[in-house]
Parts: structure tokens; C-alpha cells; sequence
């Protein structure tokens, strides 16, 4: 990605940003994320199919936000992220440049995030066929089968938590899994509290997750949790029309609609 | 052996259902004993990890019930309660966790007869589906049930 680092180290010459978030190599295959302050290390950015991490988690921290502006290369679901975070007023044209990456892996920088939010707008979250099939398979199931499914895939969860820390939305101070008083979701893994848990992590999440699958890729037992989500994204969009994050911040459960259709209330 | 006598959680709002269920008590409708009434301000501060707590600790059976759409003490609680509802739900059915034994209500202060006859069919129903086992078994329920004496 010539262009990205052409363009980083201008913005960071000229000050316009004092840093700029993107991918390098890792070790082993990996890439990982570079936060460039220095036009030198521009040179490491790199930005090829692996780079699937979601930069976004990093544009809430205190650490990062702190050295000021900041620049992000941003794909598609990092783009659909960051609205979403501009939306909870965690992110604004103030203290953060976009330079998105096509689909295509072309470079384009917005001027603004309203630029961003119309260009993400172009495209719909759609959920992929492997799992989608998933999660068919999953709705031909009997209740028990699922809840068997379900025990079965959580019970290994051993709450390091990697999952929440890779979600750019989940970027609380206070997690309701770290509250003791009371204590929701007991500390050690428990098939009850594991499900507790993923539970309350797809219920925070609901209206907000861009299905980016980034929790999924951090979870190192694999646990397929980003079925919760998109079954919750599918389910959402069925109940209350189609779903993009937007910058007027109309998140699904902040708001409601008078005639919301339901039928099981008696 | 005794016939099982299912326990129901009962999640109401203070302005709405916890009225109706007054106006049972003094309209001297009799209705099961089978639910334990806990009050909430209002639907909208029913949390749903509360539900979960509920199973957790042995109910075999939940009611959530407020106010009806437009009577909300604080005018929109029961909308954006109605809308986790309709997403919780969903995601209960996800996981498996049996949807039948969650009844969702509107009950207004005038209609104590509802109230009865929602505690009654819901009480009814969870004697048919039985104790909820499975959850209980993944809760470790009975060991907690001695320990709680
Ligand atoms: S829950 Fe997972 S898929 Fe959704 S936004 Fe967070 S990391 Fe991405
Ligand atoms: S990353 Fe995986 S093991 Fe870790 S808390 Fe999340 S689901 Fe559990
Ligand atoms: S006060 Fe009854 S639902 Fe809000």
C-alpha cells in the first residue's frame, strides 16, 4: 500500500494528525496494528487479506486518543465501526481522518464522517454462506438440540475475554462481567455462567455489531459466539427494517417505535 | 407423590400490573399461589439479566407484565421495553432456553381479572411442561437448593 504510506507520512509531517492506526506484520503470518508517530516507521504499514483485525477497537482508548488526532486505515467493517462509534459520541471529526480502503483495496480519504457514513451506506451487512448455513442448521433444530448446541460450544469459554477486547463496540469502562455488587456473571467458567455471559455480550450488542467477526477471529478456542450476533443482526433487521449504523444515532434499542409488531404479549 | 407445583417469578411495574394484582386481592378473585411478585418502577427497568437470575435460582416459569402501550407511567418505558423483549426473546430461542415458560403482559390497574387469569394460565401451562430441568441442571440447582436450605 504505497498510497497509505505516502499519505501517512504527509499528515503526519504536517502535523495534521500526531498518529496514524494501521496493519503490520506480525509474527508468523499475522499482521498486527501499528500506531505510527514517526514518518520513519510509516515504511512498516502494510495492508494485503490478512489484515482482518478491526482497528476500531483502538480509536476509544485512553492511550491512543491521548496523542492526539488520530488517522485510521479503515476497511469497510472498520469504516461501519467508527459511524457507529461517532454515533455514541466516541469518535468525532475532531480527533479522527479516515483513510478507508475500498473493497476494492483502493485508497480514499473522506473529508468527514458524514463522507464515510454515505460511502458505507452503499453497501449491506450482509452475513456470509458458511455462516449462514449455520445459522439455518441452528433454526431446523429443536429447542433442546440448540440448547444442547449451545452448553456444548460455550462450556469450554474460559472468560479471557480476548472476544470483548477485540469489539470496537465494547468499549465500557466498567464491563457488567467485572461488576461484584452485585455479581451477574459468576468469575469462574460455569456452563451456566458462560452462557449468562454471551448472552449479556449479544444482548450489548444488538443494534450495534457491524458483524465485523473480529470477536469470533480473537477467540482462541474458536468458540463460534458471532452466531449470537448475527442471528441477533438477522432477527433485527426482520423486526425493525433494515440496519446500518448512522451518524443521527437512531441505534435499534435506544429507540422505538409506537406500533412495533410483536406477537407473543398477551 | 405430590403434584408439582411449579414456582413463577413475577417481573411487574409498580403503576400498572402491581395495581392490577392489588385490585385482585381486594375484588377477593382467588388465583394460584404459585407466583412471587417482585415490583419494578416500571417495565423498562426490567432487566433481562434478572430473568436469567430468575431461572437461575429455581423458577420454572417467568411473567413480565406493565402497563399497555400508551399508559407508561414515564410515557415510553414499556416501548423500549417492548423492543429488548421482542430482541431477548429471539435470542432465548437461540440458545434454547425454553420460550414457553417467559409470558409477556400488559395489565392495567382496572383489569384484576387478567391478572388472575394470566397467573392461572401460566401456571397451568408450566405444571404441563413440568420443572425446568435443563436449566436447572446446567445451574447446579439442587446442590444450591440445600445450601439455601
Ligand atoms: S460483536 Fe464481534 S462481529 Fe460484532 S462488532 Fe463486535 S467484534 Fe465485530
Ligand atoms: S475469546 Fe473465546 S474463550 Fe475468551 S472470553 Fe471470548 S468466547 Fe470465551
Ligand atoms: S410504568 Fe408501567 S410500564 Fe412503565
Amino acid at each position: 500500500m504505497v498510497d497509505l504510506i505516502k499519505r501517512a507520512k504527509e499528515l503526519l509531517e504536517s502535523s495534521a494528525v500526531k498518529v496514524v492506526i494501521g496493519y503490520e506484520q506480525g509474527t508468523g503470518n499475522k499482521t498486527r496494528a501499528l500506531f505510527v508517530e514517526k514518518t520513519e516507521d510509516a515504511d512498516k504499514l502494510i495492508f494485503d487479506s490478512r489484515c482482518i483485525q478491526n482497528l476500531a477497537a483502538y480509536v476509544t482508548k485512553k492511550e491512543v486518543k491521548e496523542k492526539g488526532k488520530m488517522a485510521i486505515a479503515a476497511t469497510l467493517p472498520v469504516m461501519r465501526s467508527i459511524i457507529q462509534l461517532a454515533s455514541e459520541f466516541q469518535v468525532n471529526d475532531n480527533n479522527l481522518l479516515v483513510l478507508g480502503i475500498t473493497p476494492e483495496s483502493n485508497l480514499i480519504e473522506f473529508a468527514n464522517l458524514v463522507e464515510v457514513e454515505t460511502f458505507v451506506h452503499q453497501y449491506q451487512i450482509e452475513i456470509d454462506a458458511r455462516n449462514k448455513e449455520m445459522l439455518d442448521k441452528l433454526a431446523k433444530m429443536t429447542s433442546a438440540e440448540r440448547w444442547k448446541f449451545w452448553v456444548d460450544e460455550l462450556a469450554p469459554c474460559f472468560k479471557c475475554y480476548a472476544c470483548r477486547a477485540a469489539c470496537p463496540m465494547c468499549y465500557c469502562s466498567r464491563c457488567t462481567v467485572d461488576f461484584n455488587q452485585p455479581q451477574w456473571i459468576p468469575v469462574p467458567s460455569t456452563e451456566l455462567g458462560n452462557l449468562e455471559w454471551h448472552i449479556m455480550r449479544a444482548m450489548h450488542l444488538t443494534g450495534r455489531c457491524i458483524d465485523c467477526d473480529a470477536c469470533y477471529n480473537a477467540c482462541p478456542l474458536s468458540i463460534p459466539i458471532n452466531l449470537l450476533t448475527k442471528r441477533m443482526l438477522v432477527d433485527a433487521k426482520e423486526h425493525f427494517g433494515n440496519y446500518q449504523p448512522s451518524l443521527k444515532g437512531d441505534n435499534l434499542m435506544s429507540t422505538y417505535k409506537p406500533d412495533d409488531k410483536e406477537n407473543f404479549i398477551q | 407423590m405430590a403434584e408439582f407445583e411449579p414456582k413463577i417469578v413475577a417481573f411487574v411495574c409498580n403503576w400498572c400490573t402491581y395495581a392490577g394484582a392489588d385490585l385482585t386481592g381486594t375484588s377477593r378473585i382467588k388465583y394460584a399461589s404459585n407466583v412471587r411478585i417482585i415490583r419494578f418502577p416500571c417495565t423498562g427497568r426490567i432487566d433481562y439479566m434478572l430473568l436469567l437470575k430468575a431461572f437461575d435460582e429455581g423458577a420454572d416459569g417467568i411473567i413480565v407484565s406493565g402497563c399497555h402501550p400508551n399508559d407508561c407511567h414515564y410515557t415510553s418505558g414499556n416501548f423500549h421495553a417492548r423492543r429488548r423483549w421482542i430482541m431477548f426473546r429471539s435470542l432465548c430461542d437461540f440458545t434454547g432456553i425454553d420460550t414457553e415458560r417467559i409470558k409477556f403482559s400488559w395489565v392495567s390497574a382496572a383489569e384484576g381479572a387478567k391478572w388472575a387469569e394470566i397467573v392461572n394460565t401460566t401456571v397451568a401451562s408450566i405444571r404441563e411442561l413440568g420443572p425446568y430441568t435443563d436449566y436447572k441442571k446446567v445451574a447446579k440447582y439442587p446442590e444450591k437448593e440445600v445450601i439455601h436450605g
